[in-house]
């Protein structure tokens, strides 16, 4: 009965184990891969739910929301796919593999001459003399072109068997480990990684960051300090250059200092810091011109926000409050602005808004002292990626092993040949054949360009 | 003397080559087509030369950079590795009817990089993200994969064409022939010609019937006509193998086209993938590829249906250069307007 079972158990298995070796399977969660990630590529992905039902309307947002597609490539249908592609691949390979085993760990190929004898790609000539010495030239030119050979006495000649690249028939095993190994450094990333941001303005410093996917707040253990942010443009408004100088501080002291660009982050345990964008910051500076309205004469004068500032021609004084990015004035949009106080020596305090788009703009009021701003520096903050992802490396040893992979199973093959010689009444008959696992039509070529260099061997050429 | 003018003058060259190619082709003209080879060399030459002269000329102005950034660019390069492939292959297949299908696709992307408004063949100072070692490597990888394609994919459309009418009637299949034909037209329309849907629509339908004119003309054609033109084709086992081996060659380089920008983006942005509409795209072709390779090698699918395979392959990679524009991401560099 037990017995019984097991040999049920075991056809099951079995047939889990055929159903899952199919390439049927393969091309099928290949295809089904390509079609659905389309899906993700239409519908912008992570967007704020408010967005979604805007586009999408109340009934579709749900569906949607439902199967996924809002973070369609994280769902677990999609998951789903890949881990059936790599069980798939990983049964597959294990399936062939053993089949293949045979042919690759021998000691000693079996050379078929019959085989050969029969191949298409197969050239003969004819070498003038029996007997000739034939196996002393051309022993040494095969074996110099492949690797493993072997010589066997024939009733009538001898043979040599060549061979190379045998171990080229592993390379599909190679691309299918580099696709598991990619996956399980994608798997120890998602793990044991993150990806955050945090944006500081030169002089501060951090201690945490936010994540991504949920807007925790993550500790770093060390703190992260802007020390300056650079904008740079070119002539075109195009953006040249955003450099952050950066320390990390441990303690209060600082245990790492590097200047980041895009491109070129600032890796410090196993975290790195990605330049990743950046914003403007309220200026503190500005540079003010008064204009008096009784004698015409301009000043100009640094003026700090908060600080006031006293007019000439005893004017009053002038306060800067502050800065906004989109200020209103009778209810119009005027977009960036500096708002700020003017006193009049004997009369009331007037708010005062400097539009940056409108230079004259003060000039409306028609008061005693027209104000504008002349120039102000520019303050940005720095917006920093920052992430940690252990797998990276495992990553990229897939990487390279699929490059290699590929090329080995694409572009090397296992290569036979035979050199059969048969000595006649004057004359010695040669044979050449060869075969390969891979692109015949190239072993044709080679097979017949070997035949050739032989002939040039034998003597009398 | 400046780059544009000798890039200008590559479009003509190549518009010359691809014509005396098919001059060559349907006359039965062997000096026509000895003539194309030396002007598409000649082209390329002046491809090679026009590529350089830019490189030289950026640093002129003082931001120099490797001439892959941005759409001007990429097609101009895009031309000259089809160029490049397609006459290796002529050296090594010793068949000239070929270029009567690649030259062509040369000619047209250059073309369009020089004609269609709103690409700029000004050189343009690098953007940050831009500034990259990799940059170098990713383009030229995935544009000699993406040329591959191209070039298979016209070893495709001869094959079929020398196979001729598909007899196996399937019901199925002769409603979804058309409507392929009817999306792919109307989303290049919509991706190279016009900028709504509305219009992609009305300049689709035409091309469209166009493309069905072509089909019934051919079908309807005299026999020893059709024949004269179908004869000087490589055999069908050829061009099969031809395009298995061209898919192969551009295989790899789309592979290490999008581990090279895998690589780079981690550099850049701190992550090696993120699903951006280009990125996922480049893995869709991937998968179609991928796909035909499996079902080639393992189920011995051979000749109409590789041949179709390796069309909706190079759907793929033009979808994925030029029709992930429309779409949000990242990837904009390539884009339209730059």
């Amino acid at each position: 009965m037990n017995s019984k079972q097991s040999s049920a158990d075991l056809s099951a298995i079995d047939r889990i184990w055929k159903s899952f070796a199919s390439v049927k399977l393969t091309i099928a969660l290949l295809l089904s891969l390509a079609a659905t990630s389309i899906i993700g590529t239409l519908i912008p992905q992570n967007e704020a739910p408010g967005a979604y039902l805007q586009t999408f309307g109340e009934f579709l947002y749900r569906l949607f929301s439902l199967l996924g597609l809002f973070d369609m490539y994280h769902s677990w249908w999609f998951r789903a796919l890949i881990l059936l592609l790599v069980v798939n691949i990983i049964i597959c390979s294990l399936d062939r593999l053993k089949a293949t085993w045979k042919i690759l760990f021998v000691r000693n190929p079996r050379f078929n001459i019959a085989r050969y004898r029969q191949l298409k790609s197969k050239a003969e000539f004819n070498a003038a003399g029996a007997n000739a010495p034939l196996k002393d030239r051309f022993l040494p030119f095969v074996s110099r072109r492949y690797r493993y050979h072997r010589t066997e006495e024939t009733d009538e000649g001898f043979a040599i068997y060549a061979e190379k690249g045998r171990l080229t028939r592993l390379g599909v095993y190679v691309v299918h480990l580099s696709v598991v190994v990619l996956l399980i450094g994608g798997l120890i990333g998602s793990i044991f990684g993150y990806e955050g941001f945090v944006n500081l303005a030169p002089g501060d410093s951090a201690r945490s960051i936010q994540l991504r996917h949920n807007n925790q707040i993550l500790p770093l253990g060390f703190d992260i300090r802007c020390d300056d942010f650079k904008v740079e443009f070119y002539d075109t408004g195009a953006p040249k250059e955003f450099r952050s100088s950066l320390s990390i501080l441990k303690d209060g002291k600082v245990i790492e200092q590097k200047d980041i660009i895009v491109n070129d982050p600032l890796r410090y345990e196993g975290i790195s810091f990605y330049q990743a964008s950046y914003g403007s910051l309220s200026p503190t500076e500005v540079i003010l011109n008064f204009t008096s309205q009784a004698t015409g004469m301009i000043y100009s004068q640094r003026a700090a926000i908060g600080t006031a500032v006293a007019i000439p021609e005893n004017l009053g004084t002038f306060t800067l409050k502050k800065y906004t990015r989109q200020a209103n004035f009778r209810g119009h949009n005027i977009g960036e602005a500096f708002i700020g106080v003017l006193t009049p020596q004997n009369s009331k305090p007037i708010d005062i808004t400097l539009p940056l788009k409108f230079p004259s703009f003060d000039k409306m009021r028609k008061g005693q002292v027209f104000v504008a701003i002349a120039d102000f520096v520019p303050r940005y903050y720095t917006g920093l990626q920052v992430s940690k992802d252990p797998g990276v490396w495992v990553v990229y040893i897939g990487f390279i092993l699929m490059i290699i992979g590929i090329y080995i199973t694409f572009f090397m093959s296992h290569q036979q040949i035979c050199v059969e010689v048969t000595f006649l009444d004057k004359k010695s008959q040669v044979m050449v054949a060869g075969t390969s696992n891979k692109n015949k039509m190239g072993m044709q070529k080679k097979v017949t360009q070997l035949a050739h260099q032989l002939a040039n061997l034998t003597p009398g050429k | 003397m400046n780059s544009s003018l000798v890039l200008s003058i590559v479009t003509f060259v190549y518009g010359l080559a691809g014509f005396l190619y098919i001059f060559a082709w349907v006359f039965k003209r062997p000096d026509a087509g000895k003539l194309a080879s030396w002007v598409a060399a000649i082209g390329l030459i002046g491809n090679t030369a026009g590529i350089i002269m830019r490189w030289v000329e950026s640093y002129r102005m003082g931001i120099g950079h490797a001439p892959f950034s941005n759409l001007y660019e990429s097609l101009v390069f895009f031309a000259w590795t089809i160029g490049l492939i397609y006459l290796v292959i002529e050296r090594k297949a010793g068949n000239r009817v070929i270029g009567a299908f690649t030259m062509p696709i040369a000619f047209l992307a250059i073309a369009y990089a020089s004609l269609k408004p709103g690409i700029s063949s000004e050189i343009q100072p690098l953007i940050p993200a831009l500034k990259s070692n990799w940059l170098i490597a990713h383009v030229i990888t995935c544009f000699i994969g993406y040329a591959a394609f191209a070039t298979s994919f016209g070893i495709g459309a001869m094959y079929l064409m020398k196979q001729g009418r598909d007899v196996e009637g399937v019901t199925w299949l002769d409603i979804a022939k058309p409507l392929t034909v009817f999306i792919f037209i109307l989303l290049f329309s919509r991706v190279l010609l016009a900028g709504n849907w509305a219009m992609s629509i009305v300049i689709a339908l035409p091309l469209c019937l166009i493309f069905y004119i072509g089909v019934f003309l051919t079908r309807r054609m005299p026999v020893d006509f059709k024949d004269r033109l179908l004869g000087v084709f490589p055999e069908p086992a050829i061009l099969d193998e031809l395009g298995y081996q061209v898919t192969l060659f551009g295989f790899l380089f789309l592979s290490i086209g999008i581990i090279s920008g895998a690589v780079w983006a981690n550099s850049a942005w701190g992550r090696y993938w993120g699903w951006d509409p280009k990125e996922t795209w480049s893995l869709i072709t991937w998968f179609i590829y991928a796909t035909l390779l499996h079902a080639r090698l393992m189920r011995g699918w051979r000749g109409r249906r590789i041949a179709y395979l390796s069309l909706v392959g190079f759907a793929a990679v033009l979808f994925t250069y030029f029709g992930v524009n429309l779409l949000p991401g990242l990837h904009s560099y390539g884009a339209f307007g730059q």
